[in-house]
């Protein structure tokens, strides 16, 4: 089921690193982009899915033949080439609910969990190449998110980004992952939070309803309270926050009291999302720390989800099976995993809520497994 | 300022609260390690504690920007001004009820209706007030003797409003008996909803409420019904007066209202003051009657709710609604500053003006302090006026003695007009109070039964505080304690 957002191919025309528009003929006839930006879509062989691209009448004269797996590519996407690689990389996908930016690999806070753990390298090549990019987003795109790394560690160049989001895709819901830490600077949130954007939201994480354990979860001292007085800084100006919160074995006791203290001091928020795990990165290796059964944390997570819920506040669940949830909790849960990273377990051949369901991380092996993955029957709701 | 008030007589369990009305009830032995500096950091209560900003005590000074949020949030009201504006268009009522004698006049008397010239005045004033929210309430006497006054000053309002432009309702206080149905027309069109006095049964009703007929329970339901039937079901609410004889059977006062079909309850005492001894002992009660009436209602009523039958018992969930969230319920009565002219204007039917309806029975009894003014002075003369002045004394309860150290402050409100009227100044003295004695009774109870956190009873006052369906509250979800 996880499409992989690279592949391989025999790749010919190739001067440069650059990001093209793979359209279909009829498509790129219509298109207003310019010729040297797209790639012509052409079926290859008998009709099999599998792309080769070539540059007539418009096209960038560029060829890929003979991909490895030809469902990585579609009509419509942006792909990523460059000069002696084999290597074609997907930057945009149509139709995925899971488009993003990748805007830095740098971060100022060490998350024990996080599933893209951050390097120190300059990597502010990147935003160039995204502002390339987002010319070649579809205009009708519903979400395209930003992530990192810590994304507002670029400064004006992520304003630079956000205006180019607010120009070319105007319609287009702008989700940016940010610690917030930056904001408790009044002249961040107000370069960057008040950039304009007509459909912008910040999705900042907040682990606990105290600072010793949010710190020590990003790892950073002094992040909670920046984090905080980053959301207020926010708030004040009317920017839309969805908060996240990771589930594991050091934040789950703090669950309801934190759900508490979001609708105490930080009512405005419009979405609260609880995520279990991602089996990536850093949680590996501190999966000793970090694994706890989703099961056994229900009755923590159905507390927090209930008092957020009656009292109005958008909430939802993200990352784990209907199997692992208290049955009252189903209608919270989400199918959130990025297509690209999604898979099932064998068990879920037989459940009958397959189609709603989020799955599980392809990359969470039996360590991660919890007790309670089984196939589900309808009667049970029923019930 | 962190405040502690113990929750039962042993102070085994106490409750500590902030200025942002975050609470924790606590034990004795923690209570007494918290004030002493001694909870350790890794403790989980200590962390409950640092989360709702109670494990050190700090002054507005030291307060962060989320808490100076909070607290604006929580007193946000003051920034609207007087939006409840109770016009008394006469003091005529053919009712002679015990708790009211000094506020009416025979259904004969003249020079008891408002002129058209003071209404026409009244309402410069209400349009004068910033409030976004208007809500114009007619109250007596009888309002229903002056329909055509009601007329009037709905259709002025409501032209007025055209170029106003705020958010305008109305209402009514009426016994529903004068109400014809070109009357109840006027009301189903012009959206007044209704809000009549049922005290319970017939024989409990007609006592406490006598009209020249003996027949006043029977006129209320009959009239009752004419109004559900062109208003709706929702147009027509009713509120019992808690008389020492309504005292006497919970369940079947309860029970009258389920009958008739209402959702909800208003258990209010009445406070008696101005009346003569002699009536005093008549109707009145003291509070350890009422608190024992009022935990066996709301036991009965929670009780209700939990083989679900959904019934509401609406001054708790008023008091929940402060407990249970960051916000106000929007309560005029229960207010810091008090709602007393800040939040309420009561135009008199000779045209004096008063912050509250209980002032203008104070003054009815002969005491000039009471009044704003009249209804020719300007909204801005009214507020400045030496009643205002006089009241803000004791309007604002975290300044108050007694108040200022209790940690049901947040949740609750000061009373000048009361203190004033009972106790001579609007400061008052909280050991003697009977609006303290009921306040501290009611958040006894109710903070009681959060900390007892049977999920039924959670269930149907987060139901209550966030005005949800009970039947939507499955499972009532953490709920701070």
């Amino acid at each position: 089921m996880s499409l992989a957002l690279h592949t391989h191919a025999r790749v010919e025309g190739v001067t440069e690193v650059g990001l093209y528009k793979v359209l279909e003929r009829e498509e790129a006839a219509q298109s207003t982009l310019a010729g040297d930006k797209v790639l012509l879509w052409q079926t290859e062989g008998s009709g099999s899915a599998g792309g080769v691209f070539a540059g007539e009448p418009k096209g960038a004269g560029i060829t890929l033949s003979s991909l490895r797996d030809p469902a990585v590519i579609q009509p419509g996407d942006v792909v990523r080439v460059r000069p002696g690689s084999s290597l074609v990389s997907v930057m945009y996908r149509r139709g995925s609910r899971a488009n993003t930016l990748f805007a830095t690999e740098r971060c100022n806070s060490r998350c024990l969990m996080c599933s893209q753990p951050p390097r120190l390298d300059d990597d502010s090549w990147r935003v160039p190449e995204l502002l390339e990019l987002v010319e070649l987003v579809d205009p009708d795109e519903a979400q395209i998110g930003i992530s990192g790394g810590e994304p507002t560690l670029l400064g004006e160049d992520l304003g630079r980004l956000i205006d180019a989001c607010a120009l070319h895709l105007p319609g287009t819901h702008l989700h940016i992952l940010s610690n917030g830490r930056a904001f408790a600077d009044a002249r961040v949130a107000t370069a960057l939070g008040d950039r304009g954007h007509p459909h912008l939201t910040w999705g900042v994480p907040l682990y606990a309803d105290h600072a010793a354990l949010h710190d020590a979860v990003v790892d950073a001292h002094g992040a909670f309270d920046e984090t905080i007085e980053g959301l207020f800084e926010l708030g004040r100006r009317g920017a839309r926050v969805e908060l996240r919160v990771v589930l594991h074995a050091l934040t789950v006791d703090r669950l309801p009291q934190l759900a508490s203290y979001i609708y105490r001091r930080l009512p405005f928020v419009e979405h609260v999302a609880f995520m279990g795990l991602e089996p990536m990165g850093y949680a590996k290796m501190n999966r000793e720390r970090l694994w706890i059964d989703p099961v056994d944390y229900g009755d923590a997570l159905s507390d927090a989800v209930f008092h957020l819920a009656h009292r109005s506040v958008p909430v939802s669940i993200y990352n784990l099976s209907h199997c692992v949830l208290p049955e009252s909790l189903w209608p919270f849960a989400r199918q959130s995993i990025s297509d690209w990273k999604n898979s099932f377990a064998s068990e879920c051949t037989g459940c009958e809520l397959i189609d709603r369901c989020s799955g599980f991380f392809a990359s969470a092996g039996p360590a991660w497994r919890s007790r309670a993955v089984r196939p589900l029957r309808l009667l049970e709701t029923a019930a | 300022m962190r405040r502690s008030t113990h929750l039962d007589p042993g102070g085994e369990r106490v409750l500590v609260s902030n200025d942002f009305g975050d609470y924790a009830v606590l034990d004795a032995n923690t209570h007494a390690r918290l004030l002493r500096g001694e909870l350790a950091p890794g403790e989980a209560r200590s962390r409950d504690l640092e989360g709702r900003s109670l494990l050190h005590d700090h002054g507005p000074e030291q307060w962060t920007d989320l808490e100076r949020a909070a607290h604006a949030t929580r007193k946000s009201f003051l920034l609207e001004g007087p939006s409840l504006h109770i016009f008394v268009v006469t003091l005529r009522c053919d009712h002679s009820c015990q708790y009211c004698q000094v506020s009416r006049a025979a259904v004969d008397a003249s020079g008891f209706d408002m002129s058209a010239g003071d209404a026409a005045l009244a309402l410069d004033r209400v349009f004068e007030s910033p409030s976004p929210d208007l809500t114009i309430e007619f109250q007596g006497g009888e309002p229903a003797l002056r329909f055509d006054i009601v007329r009037e000053i709905v259709e002025q309002a409501l032209r007025r409003n055209e170029s106003a432009g705020r958010r305008l309702s109305f209402s009514m206080v009426s016994t529903l008996h004068h109400l014809s149905d070109e009357d109840l027309l006027f009301c189903r069109d012009h959206q007044i909803r209704l809000s009549t006095s049922i005290d319970g049964p017939a024989d409990l009703h007609d006592r406490n409420r006598p009209n020249p007929t003996r027949d006043s329970w029977a006129r209320t339901i009959a009239a009752l019904d004419r109004a559900r039937a062109v208003l709706g079901h929702e147009g027509v609410s009713a509120l019992p007066t808690l008389t020492r004889a309504g005292l006497s059977d919970p369940t079947r006062l309860i029970d009258h209202y389920r009958g008739l079909g209402f959702p909800s309850i208003f258990l209010r005492p009445i406070s008696p003051y101005g009346f003569a001894l002699k009536t005093r002992r008549a109707i009145g009660y003291s509070m350890a009657e009422f608190a024992a009436f009022y935990e066996a209602a709301l036991d009965y009523i929670l009780d209700l709710n939990a083989r679900g039958e959904a019934f509401e018992e609406t001054y708790a969930s008023i008091l929940l609604r402060h407990i249970m969230t960051p916000f106000h319920s929007g309560y005029v009565d229960l207010r810091s500053p008090a709602g007393a002219g800040l939040g309420v204007l009561v135009y008199d039917y000779d045209g004096q003006v008063y912050p509250a309806d209980e002032a203008r029975m104070a003054a009815r009894t002969g005491d000039g302090r009471f009044t704003l003014g009249h209804v020719s002075a300007s909204f801005a003369e009214l507020m400045r006026s030496p009643a205002m002045r006089w009241l803000a004394t004791g309007a604002v309860a975290e300044s108050l003695p007694g108040c200022s150290t209790c940690a049901f402050v947040p949740f609750c409100g000061a009373d000048p007009v009361y203190h004033a009227s009972v106790q001579g100044d609007p400061i008052g003295d909280r050991s003697t109070s009977e609006h303290c004695a009921r306040h501290m009774t009611l958040f006894r109870l109710l903070f009681n039964r959060l900390a007892d956190a049977d999920v039924d009873t959670l269930a149907t006052f987060t139901a209550w505080a966030l005005r949800k369906p009970r039947h939507e509250i499955l499972q009532p979800g953490w709920v701070d304690r």
